[in-house]
């Protein structure tokens, strides 16, 4: 009894020391995320008060009258001092508040709530794509160095690092739209099916399924397609990459040599043994990746009219729209914080070492 | 993962039949639509706004396809203009009828006009030159009845000057009950009229998706009577080579941004048809005088003699621009239309010994980035190099050069300009136009921007805005021209030809000189 109650406490107080240890790595992990964000828009806004564009004129344009342009100076905050409007801006962003988008006389959070689901539905689209073959593609190239499959996954790759995005979409829109008549032109969606489904998630390929609009499920999926498989090619491109030279380091390992001698078959070999070793790097790659397509692809969307986020940051961008940029830049921002932690809690299940760790 | 791409080609192929021709009763415009901000005519002052809301909205005066140099009324009915040259008064054509089922009335002409000046938004400018101010507004804008508004304004000007300005997509009537049914905080529905309309236009705002689309749907009950196209699709494509893509598909109707080189490669293509639309925008050099070598007359002079204007419109402008040496462009009331500088390098360079720069000088030229500046920008780079000035381009964003001419630190610059409505003085009154040339002066005309102090042409603009005599005014502007042509630091290059690529199926649709002269209401398919 004494026993069990003396294990019991032990217990509870391990259990407390745990939990106190569990809220004191979330706590430094908030602030951390705040402080990150903090230093994100400090940066962005010292950046947007710097670029050589006068934001009264993205406002208001070349012609208004001295009053016009006086006014809405004082009403945009541009007389007070930078760190008043730092100030300003924080408060309201901390409240929620992230302006109105001169570009689009609409709040920023609208917008981005607006645009962002077409950029993710593209970029995971892609990053699905360009994993799923990548990685095989990947394998099978270190599994067969030098040989021809090599050669030939290594030109494919090559390709899609090196050519620009921005040719290899007109090029893929002459030959599978033009030409070929395989998918259809730019744009999310044809003008038919425009404004059918209510926006829910934001997502048209979801939103469709959930409304029962099969019709413009399939217009939508035949839209994503080109884009998708063009930048999807692009992240295969960097993916198999990378799986090629972090197999080839482990192929080389001694304990490969030791699996195989022991008349391991093969693909168990490199599957399981060698596979296994790179998980977690492959997974930075893959995360990195992924992030970066989030960020917008501005020039894929250019080509294919795909009004997605990196259009819209751009855009923001070249008119001096501080409110847009600086919401922009706040999601894309909190994404990659967002992704940064989801891949370390990956790390976690994947490498037992960390699991150990974390156990203990 | 063979089997879900195939499957994915298969899905593709098998609804590909929705893609081909867009549907009969609709036209579908590719467009780069980026810069529409707002859709209340009181803050819009964008062309691909003013090109949708004049679609939307009715004005009382307006020019009809047909012909471009004679105002009519339109939502008016009629309109006399006082002896003292300070009264007009309109009747209302009758049974004029909002898209709300509002009858359109004098009241809701004082309120549109009223709210312009109120809120002094961006276009309220245009309205300066009447002496209108919040305080005295309502007073000058008198509804005599329901069909009847008599209208003041504070000095006497030229009345097809004033006419003009009850032209633009500034004064479209806006209807007052339902504007003011969305009010808040005494915007005078503002807020609201940003992203809706409330209009009587043949053609009403159905959505707008910044970036992506704009719809517009007919009103039925439209007093011109009812538009062949049930809706209006413009397609936000920045891209002009997926423009011409689409279009040569089919997914299109129209595609308004093509290059020079696309125009080309649609030659021969039997079910497009390609239809130049001179536009007003012209493109000038602007001279800042605080450069003391561009402020020597003789230095202007050589220049005009040292830029290919021949050899740019037929090269890579080709169809998109044409040679324009004044400051009013081509085919309007009180049109120079003379061109008579050409590339002559060795007068180029004999002037420029004359201005006592035998070995040339350097100076700094701002350029946007984008077509056609860049070429144009580079050509004059090559030309000015050959008799001895050495060009350093800098190119930028458009917005970034223009923080830069209004700040007057620019060396030489290319630009574009666009009258706000077809009278002379829209153009005079920025290129000839410096009240005062300090560097705090509260109004910045492109003369002030350039430092050109012209107290005796300012004069000059100023009595040809106020000359009553039609004739006598024509002739007053065409010396203004002249003169600017040969003494400014302006030197005018182009004239911008619109180039309209439609399915052949496409019929009557109609692009004027300016951005708010187009229509879709006679639209065919």
């Amino acid at each position: 009894m004494t026993q069990g109650f003396a294990g019991g406490a032990v217990a509870a107080a391990r259990g407390g020391a745990r939990l106190g240890r569990v809220l004191r790595g979330a706590l430094r992990l908030l602030l951390t995320l705040a402080l990150t964000l903090l230093g994100l828009i400090a940066v962005t806004f010292v950046i947007g008060r710097v670029v050589p564009i006068d934001p009264v004129l993205a406002v208001v344009g070349d012609r208004a009258s001295a009053e016009t342009y006086a006014r809405v100076r004082l009403e945009m905050g541009l007389d007070l001092p930078l760190l008043e409007q730092f100030w300003n801006y924080l408060r309201k962003v901390l409240s929620g508040d992230f302006g109105t988008a001169v570009i689009s006389s609409r709040p920023v959070l609208d917008d981005l709530v607006r645009v962002f689901p077409a950029t993710f539905e593209l970029a995971t689209a892609a990053t699905l794509l360009g994993t799923f073959l990548g990685v095989p593609l990947g394998v099978a190239a270190a599994t067969h160095h030098g040989r021809w499959q090599d050669q030939v996954i290594r030109v494919v790759a090559l390709v899609g690092y090196s050519v620009p995005v921005f040719w290899l979409g007109l090029v893929g829109l002459l030959l599978f739209y033009a030409q070929l008549d395989w998918v259809p032109g730019p744009g999310q969606l044809d003008v038919y099916y425009e404004g059918l489904v209510e926006p829910v998630t934001g997502l048209l390929t979801v939103d469709s399924l959930l409304a029962g609009e099969y019709e413009v499920f399939w217009n939508a999926l035949s839209h994503l397609i080109l884009p998708a498989g063009l930048l999807g090619y692009i992240s295969l491109a960097y993916i198999a990459r990378m799986t090629r030279s972090f197999m080839l380091g482990q192929l080389r390992q001694e304990y490969v040599t030791v699996a195989r001698v022991k008349g391991l078959p093969e693909r168990q070999v490199v599957w399981r043994h060698a596979f296994g070793n790179i998980r977690v790097p492959l997974l930075t790659v893959v995360v990195l990746s992924y992030a970066a397509l989030l960020e917008g692809a501005v020039l894929t969307e250019t080509v294919f009219s795909w009004p997605g986020l990196g259009l819209y940051i751009t855009h923001s961008l070249f008119n001096a729209d501080l409110n847009a940029v600086l919401g922009g830049t706040l999601l894309i921002g909190s994404i990659f914080i967002l992704l940064n932690l989801l891949s370390d809690l990956l790390y976690r299940l994947l490498d037992p070492r960390t699991r150990k760790e974390m156990g203990r | 993962m063979k089997g879900l791409i195939g499957g994915l080609f298969l899905a593709a192929a098998l609804t590909s039949a929705s893609w081909a021709d867009t549907p009969k009763d609709t036209l579908v415009i590719g467009k780069n639509i980026d810069d529409i901000i707002t859709m209340d005519p009181a803050e819009m002052y964008e062309l691909s706004t003013s090109e949708i809301l004049v679609n939307i909205y009715d004005r009382l005066m307006g020019l009809e396809p047909g012909d471009m140099k004679t105002l009519v009324p339109t939502a008016a009915e009629s309109y006399k203009v006082g002896d003292d040259g300070k009264t007009f008064t309109f009747v209302l054509k009758p049974n004029l009828v909002f898209h709300s089922g509002n009858p359109v009335t004098a009241a809701d002409v004082a309120f549109s006009y009223s709210r312009v000046i109120k809120l002094a938004l961006t276009p309220a400018y245009i309205f300066d030159p009447l002496g209108w101010t919040p305080e005295n507004v309502d007073s000058m804008l008198k509804p005599l009845d329901a069909r009847t508004i008599e209208i003041h304004v504070a000095e006497a000007l030229a009345p097809s000057y004033v006419l003009n300005l009850f032209s633009t997509v500034t004064s479209s009537i806006v209807d007052q009950k339902e504007a003011m049914a969305h009010e808040k905080d005494g915007d005078l529905g503002h807020e609201w009229l940003k992203t809706n309309t409330a209009g009587s236009g043949s053609f009403k705002l159905k959505v707008w998706k910044p970036n992506e689309t704009v719809v517009l749907e007919r009103d039925e009950k439209a007093w011109r009577g009812e538009p062949a196209m049930k809706r209006i699709i413009m397609r936000h494509i920045p891209e002009p080579a997926s423009q011409r893509l689409q279009l040569e598909k089919g997914d299109i109707d129209i595609a308004l941004n093509l290059t020079a080189d696309q125009i080309a490669g649609l030659q021969g293509n039997q079910d497009i048809a390609i239809d130049p639309a001179p536009k007003a925008t012209i493109n000038y050099l602007g001279l800042n005088q605080k450069v003391k070598e561009l402020a020597n007359p003789k230095v202007w002079e050589a220049l005009r003699w040292a830029i290919d204007y021949q050899g740019m419109a037929d090269s890579f402008l080709k169809g998109r621009y044409i040679v324009n040496q004044s400051f009013w462009p081509a085919g309007f009331f009180a049109s120079l239309e003379e061109n008579p500088y050409h590339l002559d390098l060795a007068k180029a360079k004999a002037l420029l010994v004359e201005a006592g720069y035998p070995d040339g000088f350097t100076i700094e030229f701002d350029a946007p980035s984008s077509a056609p500046f860049n070429d144009v920008a580079q050509s004059i780079q090559a030309t000015f190099g050959q008799i001895g000035v050495k060009v350093n381009i800098t190119p930028a964003e458009a917005k970034q050069v223009l923080t830069k001419y209004r700040a007057r630190t620019h060396g030489m610059v290319v630009m574009y300009w666009g009258p706000d409505f077809f009278d002379p003085h829209s153009n005079a009154g920025s290129f000839a136009y410096n009240p005062d040339n300090s560097d705090n002066a509260t109004s910045k005309p492109l003369a002030w921007r350039n430092a050109w102090d012209i107290p005796e042409i300012t004069q000059q603009t100023l009595a040809a805005l106020k000359e009553p005599d039609t004739e006598k005014r024509k002739q007053l502007y065409l010396d203004l021209q002249r003169e600017l042509q040969a003494h400014s630091p302006f030197i005018f290059l182009f004239q911008e030809v619109e180039q309209v690529a439609r399915r052949v199926n496409v019929q009557g649709y109609f692009s004027g000189p300016g951005a708010d002269l187009v229509y879709y209401r006679g639209v065919t398919k």
